[in-house]
């Protein structure tokens, strides 16, 4: 599965990267979702990619029965994509409010009116 | 933001209480099955922000007993506490201290320095989303 | 010991209130904490001279073998009498000489905090920690020469002074750091006595050239020397203290300190020689020739650290007992002649030769004062500077190389310091009186005092040399030597050779002095030919460029064009990790394999792709945000599939959350717009398809190879026993990286901040 998903994850990154390369604003946004997407899979797919073995210990054992997924990974994606939602509003609502600035959407029109 | 969906509100009446019940047990029930600060959070959250559509923000503020922004202080000021009585037993900063409260009807309960830091965790996911989302939605 | 170091810091922090409590008695106060710190190092003496030591290590960090060690030897404890000794005066003489200045506390701040790191200096044991105070001591003087701040010459020449001995320092750092290596310590204690192993390494040269880098530009040896007399912009007081007794002294006090280890070799003696040699002729040169008092006193001070340099560079026993004469003798008259042009500066308001003439009925005690300094600066009978200047005569005299060239150097600066001498104890004095700048003020006794003391000590020290040798200067001579010394220091060693030179000097240079406006007249080519291709000169060439460069490639990179920088940053990024992969390839392995892959595995695989290409093709912002919805709860099944279940939980709610932003903010933005042209499209494809491919590329050398053993196994056996949790996921992010956590959950609230502010406080910039 890790042959197949890093295929998928380079084309996540392709369009992210295409898309936040554009100069409208609103296709930024999506790049970065596209973005954010992305990495966490990158990562996840990094680790180990395991089926239906939850990092989870059954009750009364002290350690899992059998290998299970990396749980590392997962707590660092977690956070990742609750922090992503917190990086994403804040992005939207920046560019917004340099949209009703500078009244202009185009990224190349927003390069110096910074001062 | 009033959607004025008879529908929504109704079933809104129903759904939130049992919403917000489900986030504190996925809040507790964290450590030892999926759940956890985070995703009890983000269901908190999502509950309300369920709420904000159904009737306004008004009400929606009205849920939370605190505003959000002070769940956000509050909760950081508990993931910061929850980190120190280690100190005073001369662990390094952040060491997990554990003890066991036995009550009468529930039998033994164990709490330690990580519940409390998880609940840290909870406040500041609610708080965070909800700032953003209530202060958004009131724009309009 | 730390107390005795760090007092300075402890009190600086406390001057401002005490000034805000007791203005009049502020400075008498703070004068008591070198005074103080004077006496503790003077109860050592006899233990020192007796040829003891005291070494005192706190760890610091320990890891990297950084000690907070102190030795007191004789050097050490020359320097640290010197250092808080002529602190007091000067305290006392910056709260008079400055009184009522609005900012006097901070001068306070700074000069106890100077002093502070001063002492640290000359008492470190540790390489690492001497640095750090010699940094202390360079920010701290870059402080004080910018104290009028508002006077663009100040500021000019602080910076000045601050690029040349931090860029010294940077190279003194190295230096130290390879010292330490290759020694196999970082306690000077423990490197002393290992001159051979250090000096047939084969990195010695350039440790020692770096070295030296650092210990000359602060010490302002040619061609560094431009930065001491600008430094002059500091009030007097401040010039006084580090400009002519401490801080130029520290660079003379680490190669006096490095002797025993990096001395006694060819390299060593020619460069330490004739470096010294030059700055000692080029300083008092252009001392004869000054207007200015303190321009005068500058200079003079560069002659003496070069004098110092080239003794310490002659490395005999002889020239290093001369040495530790010459720099006591200098810090007396030195401090007193720059509280002196101070005092004259106060009751006259003149600053210059040219403009004060006749003092001396008026200020007797002052005149007189200023006459027996500059006799010893002319090194006269019996004045210490006197046995200074003879012992540095016949250390020259019998150099093991070079005694011809630098004999004739020595000479020269003796004659043009005897003119240098003359300028500063006749011209103000005597003569007819001119009218002073500003109406005229009798010196209060706090500013007479540190002159007077440390003039009669220049006296007494003369006529029984006997005491501070035994006292403690032969013990700072053996420290520098790294064996017993006797200097063997008497005012009258019979008619010979130095005696004779002395003689010669003298008479030259007071006819030199007699023609004085001629002989300034004669040089005045040589200041023209200096301003044109001088050391100064360079420095203004260099920082010019250097705000050229920054100025060009502030322009080129900083062009405001986002896409440009995520271009340049990706290309790059892409452009080291193929490098790399190119310089190891043949570390990489690949398993390509699709057949451990179930159907509705493709199908999700499939179902990524096709939204994500959509997302970057569609023409609509709804079918975007539609084809991000696909791929956001398609990641969740993703991660439901392979055994995380807590991150699909979060996907999803996440997702839901993702949507109502968008419905609130996104469609109130201009819709979808295309902007670029079709070639720009293609190569923003092409840049992304290059990323992208990497991306895979690395992934899958990542997946199939494994250098490490995974940290997680250690949380999945730990997780009960030690979190007394079963959610591994969990009992990481709340237990075992905790703090990781604690940091992610304040990113979020500060996001969630920041859109708080941008909604909220928009209101207020709009009115």
């Amino acid at each position: 599965m890790e042959t197949l998903m890093a295929f998928v994850v380079g084309v996540l990154y392709a369009t992210a990267i295409y898309m936040i390369l554009r100069r409208s604003i609103v296709k930024l946004v999506i790049g970065l979702v596209l973005l954010s997407n992305a990495a966490n899979l990158l990562l996840f797919t990094s680790a180990g990619m395991t089926r239906g073995a939850p990092p989870l210990v059954p009750q009364g054992a002290t350690v899992p029965a059998g290998v299970v997924a990396d749980p590392l990974a997962q707590a660092l994606i977690l956070t990742a994509i609750v922090i992503g939602f917190g990086v994403l509003a804040f992005a939207v609502v920046l560019i917004r409010r340099a949209y009703e600035v500078v009244q202009a959407d185009d990224m190349n029109q927003m390069k110096d009116t910074d001062t | 933001m009033n959607m004025q969906s008879l529908i929504l509100r109704t079933a809104g009446q129903f759904i939130l209480p049992l919403l917000l019940l489900f986030s504190l047990f996925l809040l507790l029930r964290g450590h030892n099955e999926p759940g956890g600060g985070f995703i009890a959070g983000l269901v908190a959250a999502s509950a309300v922000s369920l709420h904000l559509f159904a009737m306004d923000t008004a009400a929606a503020r009205r849920i939370l007993l605190a505003a959000p922004r002070d769940l956000i202080g509050w909760g950081l000021t508990l993931g910061v506490v929850s980190a120190v009585p280690s100190i005073f037993l001369g662990e390094p900063f952040f060491t997990s201290i554990w003890f066991e409260l036995t009550l009468p009807v529930l039998g033994t309960l164990k709490l330690g320095t990580p519940l409390f830091f998880d609940v840290g965790v909870y406040m500041v996911v609610v708080g965070s989303v909800l700032t953003i989302v209530l202060n958004l939605a009131e724009e309009h | 010991m730390l107390l005795a170091v760090l007092s300075g810091f402890l009190i600086a922090a406390l001057a401002p209130a005490l000034y805000r409590l007791t203005p009049r008695f502020a400075a008498p106060l703070l004068a008591l904490l070198p005074a103080a710190l004077f006496i503790w190092f003077a109860q050592l003496l006899p233990q020192i001279s007796a040829g003891g030591s005291l070494r005192i290590s706190h760890a610091w960090i320990p890891g990297l073998s950084i000690n907070l060690s102190f030795l007191v030897d004789g050097l050490s404890l020359l320097f640290a009498l010197l250092i808080s000794g002529i602190g007091t005066f000067i305290i006392l003489f910056a709260g008079r000489y400055l009184g009522g200045h609005r900012d006097l506390p901070r001068l306070m701040v700074l000069l106890l905090c100077f002093m502070a790191a001063m002492l640290g200096l000359v008492l470190s044991d540790n390489l690492i920690s001497l640095f750090v105070f010699w940094e202390l001591t360079s920010i701290t003087s870059y402080l004080l020469i910018g104290f009028n701040h508002e006077d663009a010459k100040a500021r000019a020449a602080a910076l000045q002074g601050l690029f040349v001995t931090v860029g010294g320092g940077l190279a003194l750092m190295t230096g130290l750091i390879m010292l330490g290596l290759i020694g196999g310590s970082f306690e000077l204690s423990e490197l002393l006595d290992q001159r051979d192993a250090l000096q047939a390494h084969p990195l010695f040269v350039p440790m020692l050239l770096l070295i030296l880098a650092g210990a000359f530009t602060k010490s302002a040896q040619f061609p560094f020397h431009f930065w001491l007399p600008n430094a002059m912009a500091a009030p007097t007081p401040v010039s006084a203290y580090l400009h002519s007794a401490t801080m130029v002294k520290a660079g003379v006090y680490l190669l006096a300190r490095l002797q025993p280890a990096l001395g006694d070799n060819s390299l060593w003696l020619t460069l330490l020689g004739l470096t010294g040699a030059v700055t000692m002729l080029l300083g008092i040169y252009l001392a004869s020739r000054s207007t200015g008092i303190k321009q005068l006193l500058a200079y003079s001070t560069v002659m003496a650290l070069g004098t110092l340099t080239m003794l310490i560079g002659l490395g005999t026993d002889k020239a290093l007992a001369a040495m530790i004469a010459f720099l006591v003798a200098h810090s007396l008259y030195k401090g007193a002649l720059f509280m002196i042009a101070g005092v004259l500066d106060y009751s006259t308001g003149s600053k210059d030769f040219l403009t004060v003439r006749g003092m001396a009925r008026r200020m007797p005690i002052t005149t007189l004062t200023a006459i027996l300094a500059a006799l010893s600066l002319a090194g006269v009978l019996p004045l210490f500077g006197f046995i200074a200047k003879e012992m540095m005569l016949e250390s020259v005299l019998h150099a093991p190389r070079l005694a011809k060239v630098l004999t004739v150097f020595a000479f020269l600066a003796a004659t043009l310091g005897v003119t240098a001498a003359l300028v500063i104890g006749v011209r103000p004095w005597f003569g007819a009186p001119l009218p002073t700048q500003k109406p005229f003020r009798q010196a209060p006794a706090a500013l007479l005092a540190g002159p007077v003391v440390l003039t009669l000590l220049s006296l007494m020290f003369g006529l029984f040399p006997a005491w501070p040798e035994a006292t403690l200067l032969a013990a700072a001579a053996s420290a520098s030597a790294g064996h017993a010394v006797t200097p063997g220091m008497a005012l009258w060693h019979g008619v010979n050779t130095p005696l004779l030179m002395s003689l010669g000097a003298l008479v030259l240079g007071a006819l030199l002095f007699a023609r004085w406006a001629s002989w300034r007249r004669l040089t005045q080519a040589t200041e023209t030919l200096a301003l044109r291709v001088g050391p100064e000169r360079l420095y203004v060439v260099l920082m010019d460029g250097l705000v050229r460069f920054s100025a060009w490639q502030t322009r080129v990179l900083q062009n405001g064009y986002l896409r440009y920088y995520l271009i340049t940053t990706l290309m790059t990024m892409t452009a080291l990790v193929w490098t790399a992969a190119g310089l190891n390839h043949g570390s990489f392995t690949f398993h390509l394999t699709l057949s451990d892959i179930a159907p509705h595995e493709f199908v999700i695989a499939g179902t990524l792709a096709a939204a994500a290409i959509a997302a970057a093709l569609t023409s609509e912002r709804l079918g975007a945000v539609a084809a991000l919805g696909a791929i956001g709860f398609t990641v969740a099944l993703t991660y439901v599939l392979f055994s995380a279940p807590d991150l699909g939980i979060t996907q999803v709610l996440v997702e839901t959350l993702t949507v109502i932003l968008l419905v609130l903010v996104l469609f109130r933005l201009p819709g979808f717009l295309t902007l670029s042209s079709r070639p720009v499209r293609l190569f923003d494809a092409l840049v992304g398809l290059i990323v992208g491919g990497t991306f895979t590329v690395l992934l899958l050398a990542v997946t199939a190879t494994r250098y490490y053993h995974s940290i997680s196994s250690y949380f999945i056996e730990h997780s009960v026993p030690d979190g007394f949790g079963r959610n591994i996921v969990n009992v990481i992010l709340v237990d075992f990286r905790a703090l990781d956590t604690l940091g992610e959950i304040a990113v979020l609230a500060l996001a969630a901040i920041g859109v708080f502010a941008m909604i909220k406080l928009r209101a207020e910039d709009h009115r």
